[in-house]
C-alpha cells in the first residue's frame, strides 16, 4: 500500500516532467501524427511513378499502344530513347525500366511468328523492380492480346486465375506504413523516454536524493516505466484513432481495446529496456549511442519493414524471439486482420515475460549505477 | 600601486539579457590598465558576463566596449588584439582538455598562438617549472587536484605573453593553500611583466582585499569601485565583506543583522554519527583514506577542505548510498544499512547539486517530498505552509524551482529535506555560490534547527567563515583528515591568526610541500614582446593541426565513442545487410482442392514446385482459410473449386481462387507476381503438353523480362552497398555533430572565441580526423561486402574510393552544419540521426528510386549528398560502372564540400550570443 502510493506519485511527478519539457513534447507530438502522415503518403510500398523508356524500333500501331497503356500513378509517361543510350540511362538510374520493342513488332504478331519484346530492369531498385516487372509484362501482354483479337486471332486461356488481396484489397500504403509508423515511434520513444528519465535524475542529482528516502530501487524504476508508458500509450492510441483512421482513412479490423492492451504490456517491455540501457550507460550521450545500437535493429527487423520470412534463419530465430517482433505481428493480426485474444494470447504473454526479464536486470544494476553516476 | 596611464577596457552604458532575465543593466566603467582589478559579488550579477564581453568570447547585444584602444564590436579589432588577450573562463579549467596531458594542453594552446615547435617546448618548459607543474607533464587533466588545474589553466593562458589577462572566480573550490599559492603565482608573472593587467572575478570577499581595484557588482550593476581601503573606509567598515553588505540598496539589507550563535544545549553525551576508520576507493583511487569522527545530538559539525578531498564521498557512506570499502559507521546507534527505511525515515540529505525537481513548482516539490515520506494529508498539509511561512517561501510557491533565485531555491531545498522533520541533517556545500546575505540567511535557518530543535547538522563547506561558525569541524585533505576541534581549538593550536592561516598550517605539515614559488630565472629567455607582436595571419595551418591533433587523442582516450566509431557501422552493416531484403521467399501457402481430380492435382503440382512457396497443412474449409491468414500462419490460400477438372476437359474456362494477406502491401504484391508467374508457366506447360483440349495455343509474343547487373534479383546485390552508402551518411555525421556540440558543453568552445584560430580552422582542424576514421569505416564495410556477404567489386574501385572519399567529407560537413543548431550532445544526436535517416531512407534512392520522386522529395533528394553517393556505391558494386558512367555524379557530390563548408562557417559563431 504504501508501495503503491510511492509508485503513484512518483509517476505522477514523471507526467510533470514530462508535460515542462516542450522539446520532448514536441517530438511525441510529431512522431505520431505529421510523421505517420509523411509516411503514409510516401507510396514506398507500392509500385509508383517508375521511370520507364521506350525504345520503339517498330514504330506501328502496336507498339504505339504498347508506349500509351503505361498509365500514372504505376508508371510515369515512357520517353522515347534511341538504343544506344539503353546502356548508360540504365547505368546512371535515369530509368527503372526499358522496353525495346523490335523492328516489324506488329507484322511478325499478327503473322503468328512470336517475335520476343525486351524489358530490362534495373535489379538493383529492388522493390520497384520486383513489382513492376510483373505489371510491365501484364500490362504488354493484355494490349497485345487486345490487338490480337481486334484482328481476329484471339486466344483465351484455359484456367483463369482469380486473385483477391484480404485485408487491403487494393494493396494501400498507407495503410501498412500508417499503422507501422505509430509501433516502430512506440518502440523508438518508449526507450529513450524512460531511459533518458533515469538518466536525467542521475545527471541532475535527485536520484541521489531519492535513494536516501524510503524509496526502493523497484518503486522508482517502476514510476519511470509507468509515467512514461501512459504518455506513449495516449498518444499511440489518439494517433491510431484520429490520425491513422480518420484522418488517413485507414479501416481498423479489430478490437482497438485489445490492441491497446497489447501496446500497454509491449510498453511495459520497451520502457523496461529503456531503464536497463539507462544503468549500463553513465551519460546522456553514451546513452543515446547505446540506444541507436539497440533500438535501431530492434524496429528495422521487426517486420514492420520488410518481411521477416526473408531474414537468414539464425537472424530469423533471434528476431522471433524479440517481443518487437511479437508486437508487429499481433498488432498486425488485430488491426489488420481482426483476430481476437484466441490467437494473439501468447505473443502477449512472451512480450510481459521478456519485460519482467530487462526490469529484473535494470534493478540488479541500479543502486550500484546510481551512485556511480554522480 | 602605481597605475601605467590610461585604461585597458572602456565600457559605456553596457546592457545584456538572457531571454527575459537581464544580466547587465546599464554598466558604464573604466577599467585602469596595468593594475589588478577585482570584480566582487555573489553569483548571478553579471560577473561573468561583463568579463566574457570585456574577452570578445560574448557578442555586445547593448553599449559600446572598448578593449585595449578598440571597438570590441569589430571583429578585425577582435581578431587583431586576441593575442594580446587571455581569457580563463569560470569553472575548474573550463578551456582545458580533461582527457590531454598537461603537456598537451599547453602544447594546443601554443599551436592556437602559431608558435613553432622548437618556440612551443621552449615555453611550456618554462611555464611548467615555474608553475611546479614539470612532474606531472604526462598526467591527464582530469586526474590533477583543483589546484593544480587551476595552474595548468593559468599556464595555457599565459603561453603568449598576454597584456590582458581576465580571470572569471579562478579559486572558487581550491583548498586555502593553493589559493594562496595561485595568487603568489600571478604576483610572481606579474613582476615579471610589469605591463600586464589582470582582471579577476572572485566570490570570495577576503581574496580582494589583496586587489589594487575593486568593482562591487549587484544584480547587474555596479555598487561601487575605488580601492578595498576606499571601499571600506567610505563604509566605515572593517573587511570587505561587510562593506558590500553596506553597499548593498537599503531594500535589500533590511533585516539582515550579524549572525548571532547561541551555545549548544548539551545532550548527554548521545552519539548521533560514529564513523571508525571509514575508507572508500574507486580503483587504485583511495577518495576517503580512514576517516574517523563522532557527532554529537544537537551539533553543527562541519566537515571543511577543497573540492574533491572526500567530504562528498563520505557524505554519501553516511547515506547509504556508497558502500565503504573498510571502517565502520554508525547512525543513531545502528550500522548504515542501505535498506533501512525506518532510519532514513530520520535522516534529511541535501545534496550538492541541490537535488530538486527543477521543472515543479515549489508548492509540487514539498507536496511530492512529503508523500514520498508518507505524512498524513492533513499534517503534511500544515506542515508545508509551516515551512513555506518559516523559509520565506510565500511569494515563490507557484514558481517553478528552475526560476528561482539561487539563495531562494538554496532554501527550498532545505525545506524539502526537512519536511519529514528528520533528527540528522546531512547538508553537501548548501551555500557554494550563495551571496553573503542569503548565506547568513540559510545559517540562521539551521542554528535555529539545533538549537531549538536539538537537529543534528553535518555540513561540508569550503568557506573558512562558515566553518567558523559551526560547533566543531575536520580539516580534510586528500580523504584524510588532518584535524578535529572546534574553530578556536583549531586556530589556537597552530597559534595562527585565523582558520585559514591553520588550515594552511595543517596542509603544509600534511603534504610537506613547500610553496613553490620559482625565483623567475627561468622566465628569464623569454621573449616579453612574444605574441603581442604581428596580426595573426588569415589561415594557419599549425592552428588548424592544433585541432586536428587534439581531436584525435581525445577520440583514442573515449573508448566508448572510439568504439561506436569503429563499431557500430560494422554492427549496423552486419545487422541490415543481412536481416533488410526485399527477397520475398520461403512464403507460407495452403491449398484447398475440393476438386482433387488428375488435372487439379497437376495444377497444385506446378505451385508445390516454386521455390518461392512453402506449403502448410491442407486447409479444411474457407472457415479455416480465413482464420489461418487472420492468425498469420500462412500469407496465401489457394482453392480449386469441384469440377475443376471436368471443365478443363471439356474446355470451358476454369477458375483457381486465390486469396493473399494484404496486411503488408509489397510483399502481397509480390506473392500476387510470383502466383501469376506459376499460373502462366502451367498454362505454357499444359499448352506444350497437350492436356488441354480447346482452342488454347502460345502467346502472340514473348515478352522477355531482364533483370540487368543482377539476374537473380538477390536483394544483397543493392543493399549491401546501400548501407554502406547509409552507414558513411549516419555515424560519421553523428560523431563529427557530437565533437563539435561536446565543446559547447563543456566549455571549452571559448578558445574558439578567445584565441586567434579562425572557424575555417576550427572546423576543417576538426573534421580531418573524423574523414580519416570515416575513411577507415569505408574500408571495413568494404571487406565485410567482399567477404562476409560476398558481394565482387564489378566496377572500378578507383571510382569508389574517390567517391567515398569525397562523400565522408560531405557527410561530416553535413554533421558540422547541424552542431550549430543543437546545444546538447543528445539533442545532436537526435537531431543529426532523424536528419539522416529521413532523407537518407525516403529520398535518396534507398527504397524509391530517385527516378520516380515527384514534388518535396524529389527537391529533399537533390540536395542531400547521399542521392549521389548511392550509385556511384551500387554502380561500382553491382552495375560495374566506372568513370564514364559516374563522372557526374562525382562532380555533383564535390559541387556539395565548399557549399556545405560556407554554410558551416556561416552557422559556426565567432562569439557567444
Amino acid at each position: 500500500m504504501r508501495s503503491l502510493s510511492t509508485i503513484f506519485w512518483l509517476s505522477i511527478k514523471e507526467l510533470r516532467s514530462f508535460f515542462r519539457d516542450w522539446v520532448l513534447l514536441g517530438l511525441v507530438v510529431y512522431s505520431f501524427s505529421l510523421a505517420i502522415i509523411a509516411q503514409a503518403q510516401s507510396n514506398s510500398q507500392e509500385l509508383h511513378n517508375a521511370s520507364l523508356g521506350v525504345v520503339d524500333e517498330d514504330r506501328s500501331e502496336l507498339s504505339r499502344r504498347i508506349t500509351r497503356a503505361f498509365l500514372p500513378p504505376y508508371f510515369k509517361p515512357a520517353e522515347p530513347i534511341a538504343e544506344r543510350d539503353i546502356d548508360h540511362l540504365m547505368n546512371v538510374g535515369r530509368y527503372t525500366f526499358v522496353i525495346d520493342i523490335p523492328p516489324h513488332f506488329e507484322r511478325d504478331v499478327l503473322a503468328g511468328r512470336t517475335p520476343t519484346l525486351q524489358v530490362a530492369v534495373d535489379a538493383t531498385a529492388m522493390m520497384q523492380a520486383g513489382v513492376g516487372s510483373g505489371y510491365a509484362q501484364e500490362i504488354i501482354g493484355t494490349e497485345i492480346a487486345n490487338f490480337v483479337s481486334r484482328h481476329g486471332t484471339a486466344t483465351v486461356p484455359a484456367v483463369n486465375l482469380a486473385v483477391r488481396i484480404a485485408f487491403n484489397p487494393n494493396v494501400t500504403t498507407a495503410w501498412f506504413v500508417g499503422v507501422m509508423g505509430i509501433i516502430n515511434n512506440v518502440t523508438m520513444l518508449a526507450i529513450i523516454l524512460a531511459g533518458a528519465a533515469v538518466v536525467r535524475e542521475r545527471e541532475h542529482g535527485t536520484l541521489d536524493h531519492l535513494l536516501v528516502m524510503p524509496v526502493s530501487p523497484f518503486e522508482i524504476a517502476m514510476a519511470k516505466i509507468l509515467g512514461n508508458a501512459a504518455v506513449i500509450a495516449v498518444a499511440a492510441g489518439l494517433s491510431l484513432s484520429l490520425i491513422v483512421r480518420h484522418l488517413l482513412g485507414v479501416p481498423i479490423a479489430g478490437s482497438v481495446p485489445l490492441f491497446m492492451c497489447g501496446v500497454g504490456i509491449y510498453l511495459f517491455f520497451a520502457t523496461s529496456v529503456g531503464v536497463f540501457l539507462a544503468t549500463i550507460a553513465r551519460t546522456m550521450p553514451q546513452l543515446g549511442l547505446l540506444y541507436m545500437l539497440v533500438a535501431i535493429p530492434l524496429n528495422l527487423l521487426s517486420g514492420s519493414n520488410t518481411p521477416l520470412e526473408s531474414m537468414p534463419p539464425f537472424l530469423r530465430t533471434i528476431m522471433e524471439a524479440s517481443p518487437t517482433t511479437h508486437f508487429v505481428s499481433f498488432a498486425q493480426a488485430i488491426l489488420y486482420r481482426g483476430a481476437g485474444l484466441d490467437v494473439v494470447w501468447s505473443s502477449f504473454l512472451k512480450v510481459g515475460l521478456m519485460g519482467a526479464l530487462f526490469l529484473a536486470l535494470g534493478l540488479l544494476r541500479y543502486r550500484s549505477v546510481a551512485v556511480q553516476g554522480s | 600601486m602605481a597605475f601605467v596611464d590610461g585604461t585597458v577596457a572602456h565600457l559605456v552604458d553596457v546592457r545584456h539579457r538572457y531571454g527575459a532575465v537581464a544580466a547587465l543593466s546599464g554598466v558604464t566603467l573604466d577599467v585602469p590598465a596595468g593594475g589588478m582589478v577585482g570584480l566582487i559579488g555573489p553569483d548571478g550579477v553579471g560577473k561573468s558576463t561583463l568579463l566574457g564581453l570585456i574577452a570578445g568570447a560574448k557578442k555586445i547585444q547593448e553599449g559600446a566596449v572598448e578593449v585595449l584602444g578598440g571597438d570590441m564590436a569589430d571583429a578585425r579589432h577582435r581578431q587583431a588584439i586576441c593575442p594580446r588577450i587571455a581569457f580563463m573562463p569560470q569553472g575548474l579549467g573550463k578551456n582545458l582538455y580533461p582527457d590531454l596531458s598537461v603537456r598537451e594542453n599547453i602544447d594546443f594552446f601554443g599551436r592556437l598562438f602559431d608558435h613553432g615547435r622548437r618556440e612551443r617546448r621552449r615555453r611550456t618548459k618554462e611555464l611548467m617549472t615555474a608553475t611546479g607543474l614539470a612532474p606531472f607533464a604526462d598526467r591527464p587533466a582530469k586526474k590533477l587536484s583543483g589546484g593544480m588545474r587551476q595552474k595548468l589553466g593559468l599556464c595555457c593562458s599565459l603561453i603568449h605573453d598576454p597584456d590582458l589577462l581576465i580571470l572569471d572566480e579562478p579559486t572558487t573550490g581550491v583548498d586555502p593553500l593553493s589559493r594562496r599559492q595561485f595568487w603568489d603565482l600571478i604576483d610572481h608573472m606579474r613582476s615579471r611583466r610589469p605591463g600586464m593587467s589582470v582582471i579577476v572575478a572572485t566570490a570570495y570577499m577576503d581574496e580582494a582585499e589583496r586587489f589594487d581595484w575593486l568593482v562591487a557588482m549587484n544584480a547587474g550593476a555596479i555598487l561601487a569601485t575605488g580601492s578595498p581601503a576606499a571601499l571600506k573606509e567610505r563604509t566605515a567598515t572593517t573587511t570587505i565583506e561587510a562593506a558590500f553588505i553596506a553597499l548593498l540598496p537599503d531594500g535589500l539589507k533590511s533585516g539582515h543583522r550579524v549572525l548571532q550563535i547561541p551555545p549548544r544545549t548539551k545532550y548527554d553525551h548521545e552519539s548521533v554519527i560514529v564513523a571508525r576508520d571509514l575508507t572508500r576507493r574507486f580503483g587504485d583511487f583511495t577518495a576517503v583514506d580512514h576517516v574517523s569522527f563522532d557527532i554529537q545530538r544537537g551539533e553543527i559539525f562541519g566537515f571543511v577542505g577543497s573540492n574533491g578531498c572526500g567530504k562528498t564521498t563520505t557524505m554519501k557512506m553516511l547515506t547509504g548510498l556508497l558502500p565503504a570499502s573498510e571502517g565502520t559507521a554508525t547512525l543513531f546507534g545502528r550500522p548504515v544499512d542501505a535498506s533501512d527505511m525506518r532510519s532514513r525515515m530520520r535522516v534529511g540529505y541535501m545534496s550538492q547539486s541541490f537535488s530538486l525537481y527543477s521543472e515543479l513548482t515549489v508548492r509540487q516539490n514539498l507536496d511530492l517530498h512529503a508523500r514520498l515520506f508518507h505524512l498524513p494529508a492533513n499534517e503534511a498539509k500544515s506542515r508545508i505552509a509551516d515551512l513555506v511561512g518559516r523559509f520565506g517561501l510565500k511569494e515563490y510557491v507557484d514558481q517553478l524551482a528552475s526560476n528561482l533565485p539561487l539563495g531562494i531555491r538554496q532554501r527550498l531545498s532545505l525545506a524539502v529535506a526537512v519536511v519529514h522533520r528528520p533528527d540528522l541533517l546531512i547538508l553537501d556545500e548548501p551555500t557554494s555560490g550563495v551571496d553573503p546575505m542569503a548565506r547568513d540567511a540559510f545559517w540562521e535557518l539551521l542554528i535555529d534547527m539545533s538549537r531549538n530543535q536539538g537537529v543534528t547538522i553535518f555540513v561540508s563547506t569550503h568557506f573558512m567563515n562558515e566553518a567558523a561558525r559551526c560547533d566543531r569541524i575536520s580539516l580534510m585533505d586528500a580523504g584524510r583528515v588532518l584535524a578535529t576541534d572546534t574553530p578556536d581549538g583549531l586556530v589556537r593550536s597552530r597559534r595562527a591568526v585565523n582558520l585559514e592561516d591553520a588550515f594552511i598550517d595543517f596542509l603544509e605539515e600534511a603534504n610537506g610541500r613547500p610553496v613553490v614559488v620559482d625565483d623567475g630565472s627561468a622566465l628569464e629567455g623569454s621573449n616579453s614582446a612574444g605574441g603581442a607582436g604581428a596580426s595573426p595571419a588569415i589561415f594557419s595551418a599549425r592552428r588548424m593541426l592544433a585541432y586536428t591533433v587534439r581531436e584525435s587523442l581525445e577520440l583514442l582516450r573515449d573508448p566508448i565513442r572510439l568504439m561506436f566509431a569503429l563499431g557500430g557501422t560494422a554492427f549496423l552493416m552486419l545487422i541490415f545487410g543481412f536481416g533488410i531484403t526485399t527477397d520475398v521467399n520461403s512464403l507460407t501457402i495452403a491449398f484447398l482442392d475440393r476438386d482433387n481430380t488428375f488435372e487439379s492435382r497437376a495444377y497444385l503440382g506446378e505451385l508445390r514446385g516454386s521455390r518461392y512457396f512453402v506449403e502448410e497443412a491442407p486447409l479444411r474449409d474457407e472457415a479455416d482459410a480465413l482464420q489461418r491468414l487472420k492468425s498469420g500462419k500462412v500469407t496465401a490460400t489457394v482453392e480449386i473449386p469441384p469440377g475443376f477438372g471436368r471443365d478443363l476437359r471439356r474446355g470451358r474456362p476454369a477458375e483457381v481462387g486465390v486469396w493473399i494477406d494484404g496486411a503488408m502491401p509489397f510483399r502481397a504484391e509480390t506473392i500476387r507476381g510470383y502466383l501469376v508467374g506459376v499460373h502462366e508457366q502451367y498454362l505454357t506447360d499444359t499448352t506444350i503438353r497437350g492436356h488441354t483440349s480447346g482452342e488454347a495455343g502460345a502467346s502472340p509474343a514473348n515478352i522477355a523480362i531482364r533483370f540487368r547487373y543482377n539476374p537473380n534479383f538477390d536483394s544483397i546485390y543493392a543493399m549491401v552497398p546501400s548501407q554502406l552508402a547509409l552507414q558513411l551518411a549516419l555515424i560519421p555525421a553523428i560523431l563529427m555533430a557530437l565533437a563539435v556540440v561536446r565543446e559547447k558543453e563543456l566549455g571549452s568552445i571559448v578558445n574558439l572565441y578567445v584565441t586567434p584560430v579562425t572557424r575555417l580552422e576550427f572546423l576543417i582542424g576538426k573534421q580531418i580526423p573524423y574523414v580519416a576514421l570515416a575513411m577507415l569505416n569505408f574500408a571495413i564495410m568494404f571487406l565485410m561486402a567482399l567477404v562476409l556477404f560476398g558481394i565482387p567489386l564489378k566496377g572500378s574501385f578507383l571510382a569508389l574510393l574517390l567517391g567515398a572519399f569525397i562523400y565522408v567529407i560531405t557527410t561530416t560537413a553535413y554533421g558540422l552544419v547541424i552542431s550549430a543548431f543543437t546545444r546538447s550532445q543528445i539533442a545532436a544526436l537526435f537531431g543529426t540521426t532523424i536528419m539522416t535517416i529521413l532523407p537518407a531512407v525516403m529520398f535518396a534512392g534507398m527504397m524509391v528510386p530517385v527516378s520516380s520522386l515527384v514534388g518535396f522529395g524529389a527537391i529533399m533528394g537533390r540536395f542531400f549528398p547521399m542521392t549521389y553517393f548511392l550509385p556511384i556505391s551500387v554502380g561500382t558494386f553491382t552495375k560495374g560502372l566506372g568513370f564514364a558512367d559516374l563522372s557526374s555524379y562525382l562532380l555533383s557530390l564535390a559541387a556539395f564540400v565548399p557549399a556545405l563548408t560556407l554554410l558551416g562557417l556561416v552557422l559556426v559563431r565567432r562569439q557567444e550570443k
